[in-house]
């Protein structure tokens, strides 16, 4: 097992210097230069323009702001801001923690209905609920996220009036961030509802965010059963005469599972870009719509590091969903 | 108001228990985007002035509410000297600056403050000039301050002389926008002391009407009333902003009671908020044009003929009615409406594609072929360039020029727009800064900003009008520079380097429930005169 651990390890190595290398070249193929977007309408005069790229360091060399780059990463330095001019790191660290609320929200809805909804329509394959479950899964996956979004603040906000617009908490609520996770942070306020506020928050967007994955979950669950109830062991497990639930549920399922968590675990990268747009519909103060702005601002370190922080995070999730492989299918360990 | 009253309901019940006190006064206003910081001086977004200088700082003179006139704010009057280069200004006494929980003033403002003030930007020696690593002042930099300002000299503890190279008349005007807003010298140097430089941008200290309580990055904004503010002091007890970029999840929290007040309703939105009974819309002509600007250095295009020509061969009623949807007056000046010393008697180029093909005969120009740049934004002045690059494209075919249409990436846009050699007109617009004329006109249209780095794009330089606006600048007396402007108006539609398109309007809608705002011809959004009724 340790050895399986350092293989996977070391792979990340050259995986973090081919990322490291997207994100800076990334937004600089970007056209836009940032010191005339700054200017606007205004312009800007040459002598000036050529100060303010010497004081944001994009007069060196590309090559040598690579390197520039990678070095100060090495000493945990992940740049400034163009725009507000504070640490990267530290904004993206007070952003973040929205976004993983909003993600693990979003992925266990997918996970607990997508899986069932999977196995239910295996199991009865080509009955109505096949049909209709397997159908919406597929508007789901097709489902333009922006638009979505609007449509059930229309309807459920607007129209019905059952979830509020947008945004983490009532405003009425006023308490100071502990842990930046709301759902924590409310109950330890102490403030009577401040909790009941967030979940009633969280529902539109991580429905919306959730969505995508679901239908993905579904379908890849409903696949993976089908493939595994035509294989020889269940067949034999049921000649015995097992009860069919815990043929279902332990001889089929936990060999389903395999390509379903690899799903899961590739949902998380589909998850950070879907939380771009949530985000930005729901005003969801988190990294997606953080991007978003700094990447219309040409605000290079912070796209470059932002990029390189997510794409961390993504490259840690695999690995661990990677040794996850390793406890389900105990042959994928050698 | 569906869940603020749930919450209000929520929150009475719990007061109820303590002898039920009177409910502050909370205002919500759903704002665009995320302040840059909430220093005043070295940031120019619009959004930012709206969360930091405006709610929590003042200026030695201040906008009058609502228009573009100069008043007294921190200095209770001024003289000015014969020759127009001495300003003396004379601060009000009394004035408080805000307290938090870590720091208390032991002082009231004074000359200091306003020396810090200009120093801070105007001084790169200055301790405090980088305070943040990178920090510039990019709007003192670009109003020309650091050319224009000699000196600022204390007198006396409430008495500052400020010294100009030369005389310049919009300099008041200068020093009531945002960037020239007064911090604190002793709040400086009590940071200095502590060694947290950096909380002078995040945990502000002004003199405005409102104190900072928190920010939750990207999310909401909150300040209290200064009770001890100088002036008449807010009517709301608390302020919020909303942070959400969307327009349409904008309207969605105005509908829902989520806020009160919101900017920038998208235009397809307009007809639908006027028809919906809890809400109101007030609107104003903006502080902006919308322009085509021909290349004015090359031919056929140098010709003033042909120029009118091709001004009298776009309808621009029609591009109003349709890009604008309406929202927008059609532009016969390139100042706006609500701008003091604009020339209501100028008549404008008829829609005339009749004349037009005439005066292009009389010009001996035949066959024209052109390009029209279309910006790929949208700008508060312009809601759609392609469109109006469109229509005059099939406008122009009619009278036998044929347009084509070339767009850039913004930025990008920017730069070739201003290079000299530009072959083809184009479509870009200006929002004004501080409500004075020359702060259109000079920018826009001198022989100055003609030069790399300015933004004069029809690169028209016409002596009689550089030599007008120049005049203007220097004159301290407002009527004679009304006097001036208007003339300047004349020489240019009868020249025409630009075709207008349009001032486009400002929206803002609210709850019904609020009353007391103000719009501002200057696209601020300031709270201190809101009330809500409940």
């Amino acid at each position: 097992m340790f050895r399986f651990i350092l293989s996977r390890l070391l792979y990340l190595v050259p995986t973090f210097f081919g990322i490291t290398l997207v994100t800076f070249t990334f937004p600089r193929l970007l056209k836009g230069d940032p010191v005339l977007l700054m200017a606007g309408e205004r312009g800007v005069s040459p002598e000036r323009h050529a100060e303010l790229t010497a004081q944001l360091g994009l007069d060196k060399n590309i090559v040598v702001q690579y390197f520039d780059f990678i070095g100060r990463l090495f000493q945990g330095d992940f740049g400034n801001s163009l725009v507000t001019k504070k640490p990267v790191l530290s904004e993206f660290l007070t952003l973040f923690p929205a976004t993983v609320e909003l993600g693990l929200v979003a992925i266990l809805i997918a996970i607990l209905v997508g899986v069932p909804i999977g196995v239910l329509a295996a199991i009865k394959r080509g009955s109505w609920f096949d049909q209709v479950s397997m159908s919406a899964a597929l508007v789901g996956f097709s489902m333009p996220i922006f638009w979505w979004g609007l449509l059930l603040i229309i309807f459920f906000s607007g129209t019905l009036g059952w979830t509020p617009v947008s945004g983490r908490i009532s405003l009425m609520y006023f308490f100071p961030d502990v842990t930046g996770f709301m759902l924590i942070d409310s109950l330890i306020s102490g403030q009577k509802g401040a909790f009941l506020s967030t979940v009633h928050h969280l529902i539109l967007p991580s429905v919306v965010l959730a969505t995508i994955p679901l239908a993905v979950i579904a379908r890849q669950t409903r696949s993976a059963m089908l493939e595994v109830l035509g294989e020889d062991y269940v067949r034999t497990a049921r000649a015995k005469g097992m009860p069919a639930r815990r043929v279902i549920g332990v001889h089929a399922l936990r060999n389903a599972m395999i390509p379903v968590v690899t799903t899961i675990g590739l949902q998380i990268g589909v998850l950070l870009a879907g939380a771009i747009l949530t985000e930005t519909i729901f005003s969801w103060p988190g990294i997606g719509k953080w991007m978003i702005e700094s990447i219309s601002r040409r605000d290079y370190p912070s796209v470059q590091s932002g990029l390189l922080l997510m794409a961390g995070i993504v490259m840690l999730v695999n690995l661990l969903v990677d040794l996850t492989y390793g406890l389900i299918n105990p042959r994928i360990r050698k | 108001m569906k869940l603020l009253s749930r919450s209000l309901i929520a929150a009475s019940a719990l007061a109820l228990s303590a002898a039920a006190p009177a409910m502050a006064k909370t205002f919500i206003y759903c704002s665009e985007a995320s302040p840059e910081g909430f220093d005043p001086a070295p940031y120019t977004a619009g959004t930012t002035f709206d969360a930091g200088a405006h709610p929590m700082f003042n200026r030695l003179a201040e906008f009058k509410k609502g228009t573009t006139e100069v008043e007294p704010g921190l200095a209770e009057s001024w003289d000015v000297s014969e020759d127009g280069t001495e300003y003396t200004f004379r601060l009000r006494k009394g004035v408080k600056f805000h307290s938090n929980d870590k720091y208390t003033p032991t002082r009231d403002f004074n000359a200091d403050d306003v020396i810090f003030s200009f120093d801070r930007q105007g001084n790169a020696e200055n301790p405090w000039h980088q305070y943040i690593p990178g920090i510039t002042y990019e709007y003192y930099t670009s109003m020309a301050m650091p050319d224009l300002v000699k000196s600022v000299e204390k007198v006396d503890d409430y008495t500052v002389k400020i010294t100009l190279n030369q005389p310049e008349a919009p300099f008041l005007a200068n020093i009531a926008m945002p960037f020239m807003s007064i911090v604190s010298k002793e709040y400086a140097d009590a940071l200095d002391a502590a060694g947290t430089r950096e909380e002078f941008n995040n945990a502000p200290i002004g003199t405005g009407p409102f104190k900072f309580v928190a920010y939750q990055k990207d999310a909401v904004i909150r300040y209290t009333k200064n009770a001890d503010y100088w002036g008449t002091p807010a009517i709301i007890d608390d302020l919020v902003f909303a942070i959400t970029p969307d327009a349409a999840v904008r309207l969605q929290k105005l509908k829902a009671g989520e806020c009160h007040l919101m900017p920038y309703p998208a235009p397809a939105d307009i007809a639908g908020i006027k028809a919906d009974s809890n809400l109101k819309l007030d609107e104003q002509a903006g502080l902006n044009v919308g322009y085509l600007a021909y290349n004015t250095t090359l031919a056929p295009f140098d010709n003033p003929k042909v120029r009118k020509a091709l001004n009298m061969a776009i309808n621009k009623e029609a591009i109003v009615a349709t890009v604008f949807e309406g929202q927008a007056e059609p532009a016969k000046n390139p100042i706006p409406p609500t701008m003091w010393s604009y020339n209501e008697s100028i008549v404008d180029d008829p829609y005339d594609p009749e004349a037009s093909k005439k005066l292009l005969e009389e010009a001996g120009v035949s066959g024209l072929s052109m390009e029209i740049w279309a910006m790929p934004v949208q700008r508060p002045y312009m809601p759609n360039a392609r469109r109006t690059a469109e229509m005059m494209q099939e406008d122009l075919s009619k009278v036998g020029v044929k347009a084509e249409i070339v767009s850039y990436e913004w930025g990008e846009y920017l730069d070739k727009s201003m290079e000299p050699g530009r072959t083809g007109a184009v479509i870009l617009g200006w929002t004004g800064d501080n409500g004075d004329p020359d702060n259109f006109l000079s920018v826009l249209l001198s022989c100055a900003g003609a030069a790399p780095g300015g933004a004069n794009r029809a690169f028209w330089c016409n002596e009689d009008f550089s030599a007008l606006l120049q005049k203007a600048k220097v004159s301290s007396d407002p009527a004679e520079r009304t006097k001036l402007y208007e003339e300047a108006q004349v020489i240019f539609k009868d020249q025409a380097p630009w075709f207008t398109i349009a001032h486009s309007t400002q929206y803002v809608p609210m709850s019904n429930k609020v009353s007391g705002f103000v719009m501002s011809p200057l696209g601020d959004f300031t709270f201190e005169t809101v009330d809500i009724a409940e």
